[in-house]
């Protein structure tokens, strides 16, 4: 059980949820996430520890709503118990000091992107962020970002907000203009796919964080299995960061569609009984 | 306990025994047949969850026992990984003392409900029974017999916690809550120790609550056994992975003076072979937890699960056969057991595989999968299965499969679970660069005090020493490196 200590919403659909979670909190490194479960009935999900604070013993998350169990945490209020929370869970962010590093997060990827630019700004780097979105209203963590990078792209597929155009578009000028020695890309598999072709080509140096369907997110079940370098990896032990010109993305954008159809069903009839119940 | 024999010879030489002995003659004990224990019908239960075994009734328990000859040197105990004092549990139900066969069983097993139900017998102490060995006839049900006065126990609401020692106040710490740290847990606590036991997942009992199905093992029967051990003092974190959540010398400066290590064998394996991260392929493991653990083929729950009409797991282990016939409890129309070998190398107990033939599995023996195939979403839709043949034995003693070439076809299929084996659980080993550990993997420990060779503050059991054993072997160890412990601890405190 961890108890909600503070809860701010930075959009509709996103909020900072800080949790009292004294050990983990200790542990925690860049990029390792957290195994969420609420209420007895409830799934496990993976959620990035956006930071911690080891004196006040605390973690916070940056939860985008996108389905049941994410719905379900924005619910609760301070104050309410998280269930279950275990972690941390994965290999740490390989954060250095490596001169102008190029971040770029879309959909479900930016919140947990937060914390690695976070990172690399700490370390001294020139940190540049696009963040890509179908639209206006879509665009998430826009300050949050700001505060941490030298610059941020902000690319809609509609134009409706900063630069109309994908996420490459806004990643491509940048290498063009200036030197780039390291890039992170976290967000939707066909995304990354297109980011990590791109650097690939200015042979620039790429980590991709994947966040792929798990359960237990300690290496006992290979739900999160995708192959990178021709080798099976559990993202959950083994990453959730790899170097993205070596994973099969077309292979993990397929796994991740595995539960759509249910997954979805699942939320219509979760909004359905929500909607009754209020 | 210098001397086992002698200990025996004194039991059986007390009067109930004598008595209980000669109540009967031993020709008529040997007339007797085995016990069958009723099954739920086959064709009702392959649809829920509902435990096949229905359990003895109190006259079959009594007639069972009574064939038990009470053996001046008693075999069976042999092949019982814990020593169990079988003649004296079985002549007190012929008793119908059936707390104290309880009592006697927990003497040395502290899960004996979850033992009786899934301990391979046929291997172990029913293997070596004088009705086995020498008359070549059905051994006596030790396994049945032992669930009987486990299970009556258990709803007598008078469940025996056993002593336990004035605290001394010491801090020990038991790294998962499998088989093996259960055991260990129980026997620290018995000796005073303050235990904490340490659990990755959010449920306790590893194995016994993530993969064994309800329908072979309840998890109810494993609770109470849990609960027993609360009472006695243990306590336990869920949600803490040790070497993640606080490391090895976290846990020192918090106070713990030494650990037992029993994280079992959580890695799964797959064969690498085309097209087996296609959706719909799962490890055993993934596709028990979200059934088992996850409550997933229940709408209420929250996890999804893939219920396929046409499933093929391929392997022939426990595992394979729990994932087959939870499949089969799913809804699927054909539930199939794809095994490289023939039926008399499969590593399943018996009984698991007679069951899984009466609930209409079918079994492909002899063949091996070599391919998967998708359709556009990437949905395994069909594999590529050749058919094999049995060649002279190889190490393991078991005869070698051999491919047939140019025997394979397609076998269509919606969902594929893989069932092939495990590899230890790494992330102990990980976080303990010093740990002396097998290529495989596995913790090096003294047999006899199961203490690490090379951290003397670590000691280790189950399937994370042995990669892949059974509930007995696992509670063995955890119960040898509890004494392995105690020693280690007294012997400290003696030098300073
Ligand atoms: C290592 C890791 C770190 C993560 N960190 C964060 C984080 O910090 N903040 C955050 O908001 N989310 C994060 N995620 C994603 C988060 O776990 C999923 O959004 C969550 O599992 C959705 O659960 P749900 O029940 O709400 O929705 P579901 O009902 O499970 O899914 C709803 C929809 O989202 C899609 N979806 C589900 N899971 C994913 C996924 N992993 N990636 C892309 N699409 C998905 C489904 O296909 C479906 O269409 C992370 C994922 C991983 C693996
Ligand atoms: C489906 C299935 C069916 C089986 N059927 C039978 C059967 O019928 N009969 C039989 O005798 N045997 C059977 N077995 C084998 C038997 O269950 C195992 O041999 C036994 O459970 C091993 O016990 P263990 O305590 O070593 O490990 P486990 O039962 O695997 O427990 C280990 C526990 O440690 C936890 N853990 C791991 N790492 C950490 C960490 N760092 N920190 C905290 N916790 C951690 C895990 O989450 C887990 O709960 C079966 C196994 C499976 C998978
Ligand atoms: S614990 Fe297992 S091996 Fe030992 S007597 Fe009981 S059933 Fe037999
Ligand atoms: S060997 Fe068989 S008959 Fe003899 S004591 Fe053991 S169970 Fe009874
Ligand atoms: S989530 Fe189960 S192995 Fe990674």
């Amino acid at each position: 059980m961890s108890k909600i200590l503070e809860k701010e919403y930075f959009s509709k659909n996103v909020a900072k949820i800080v949790l009292d979670a004294p050990e983990i909190a200790k542990s925690r490194k860049p990029g390792h996430f957290v195994i969420i479960k609420i209420g007895d009935k409830g799934e496990r999900i993976p959620l990035t520890i956006a930071s911690s604070d080891p004196e006040k013993g605390t973690v916070t998350l940056v939860v985008q709503k996108v389905g049941v169990t994410s719905d379900k945490l924005l619910a609760l209020e301070v104050g309410d118990e998280v269930t279950d929370v275990v972690g941390p869970l994965g290999e740490a962010t390989h954060i250095e000091n490596v001169g102008t590093v190029l971040c770029a997060g879309g959909g479900v990827g930016v919140a947990p992107l937060l914390p690695i630019v976070e990172g690399f700004k700490k370390a001294g780097n020139r940190v540049i962020t696009v963040l890509a979105a179908r639209s206006k209203d879509l665009v998430i963590l826009e300050e949050q970002m700001r505060e941490f990078s030298d610059e941020v792209i902000i690319m809609t597929d509609d134009g409706t907000y900063g630069k109309k155009g994908l996420v490459t578009l806004g990643m491509e000028e940048v290498i063009q203009r200036e030197k780039v020695n390291l890039s992170v890309v976290i967000g939707p598999a066909i995304m990354m796919k297109f980011a990590a072709l791109t650097t690939k080509k200015y042979n620039i140096k790429t980590y991709a964080s994947l966040n792929t369907i798990m359960v237990d997110g300690t290496g006992m079940c290979g739900a999160c299995r995708v192959e990178v370098g021709g080798k099976t990896k559990f993202v959950c032990v083994d990453g959730p960061e790899f170097n993205a010109h070596e994973v099969d993305f077309d292979q993990m954008l397929m796994r991740l569609g595995a539960y759509k159809d249910q997954e979805y069903a699942a939320y219509q009839k979760y909004l359905e009984t929500e909607e009754t119940v209020a | 306990m210098e001397n086992i024999a002698e200990y025996l010879k004194a039991e059986r030489s007390q009067e109930w025994r004598d008595e209980v002995r000669k109540s009967m003659k031993t020709k008529l004990r040997l007339e007797k047949v085995r016990v069958q224990m009723s099954e739920e019908d086959p064709n009702v239960r392959n649809t829920n969850n509902i435990e096949v075994n229905t359990g003895l009734s109190v006259e079959e328990a009594v007639l069972e026992a009574q064939r038990c000859i009470d053996c001046p040197t008693p075999t069976c105990m042999t092949g019982c990984p814990v020593g169990i004092n079988i003649p004296k549990f079985v002549k007190k139900i012929e008793t119908e003392d059936f707390l104290g066969a309880a009592a006697v069983l927990k003497d040395t097993n502290g899960l004996p409900a979850v033992c009786g139900r899934v301990c391979p017998q046929e291997k172990q102490c029913e293997a070596q029974c004088f009705y086995t060995i020498k008359l070549g006839k059905p051994a006596v049900a030790i396994g049945h017999l032992e669930r009987f006065a486990a299970d009556f126990e258990q709803k007598s609401g008078q469940i025996a916690i056993p002593e336990v020692a004035k605290s001394n106040k010491i801090k020990l710490g038991v790294v998962g809550s499998g088989p093996a740290g259960l055991a260990a847990s129980g026997d620290l606590a018995k000796f005073g120790y303050d235990v904490t036991v340490f659990e990755a997942l959010h449920e306790i009992g590893g194995v016994l609550k993530y993969g064994i199905p309800e329908f072979r093992l309840p998890n109810d029967v494993v609770d109470v056994e849990i609960e027993s051990l609360k009472q006695m003092g243990v306590k336990f974190r869920t949600n803490f992975i040790v070497g993640k959540t606080a490391s090895f010398e976290d846990l020192k400066e918090d106070g713990f003076k030494a650990f037992f290590v029993g994280s079992g064998a959580g890695l799964p394996r797959f064969m690498n072979i085309p097209g087996e991260n296609y959706n719909g392929i799962f490890s055993s493991n993934e596709y028990l937890t979200r059934v088992n653990l996850m409550n997933a083929a229940n709408p209420e729950y929250d996890t999804p699960v893939h219920s396929g009409k046409l499933v093929a797991v391929i392997g022939g282990g426990n595992t394979a056969m729990d994932s087959v016939r939870t499949a089969k409890r799913l809804g699927a129309d054909r539930s199939m057991i794809i095994y490289r070998r023939s039926e008399a190398e499969m590593p399943a107990r018996l009984e698991e595989v007679k069951h899984a033939k009466e609930e209409g599995i079918e079994f492909m023996n002899l063949h091996n999968p070599l391919e998967y195939y998708a359709d556009d979403k990437g949905m395994v839709k069909s594999m590529k299965v050749q058919k094999m043949e049995l060649g002279e034995p190889d190490s393991s003693g078991r005869r070698r499969p051999i491919a047939i070439e140019g025997s394979e076809f397609i076998l269509e299929v919606d969902t594929v679970v893989v069932s092939v084996g495990v590899s230890p659980n790494p992330i102990v080993p990980a976080a303990l660069p010093k740990l002396e550990i097998t290529d495989w993997g596995t913790i090096v420990v003294d047999k006899d005090t199961m203490q690490s060779t090379t951290i003397p503050e670590i000691f280790a059991g189950g399937d994370i020493v042995r990669g892949g054993a059974t509930v007995i072997l696992a509670m063995g160890d955890g119960r040898k490196a509890a004494a392995g412990m105690h020693k280690y601890i007294q012997e400290k405190i003696k030098a300073n």
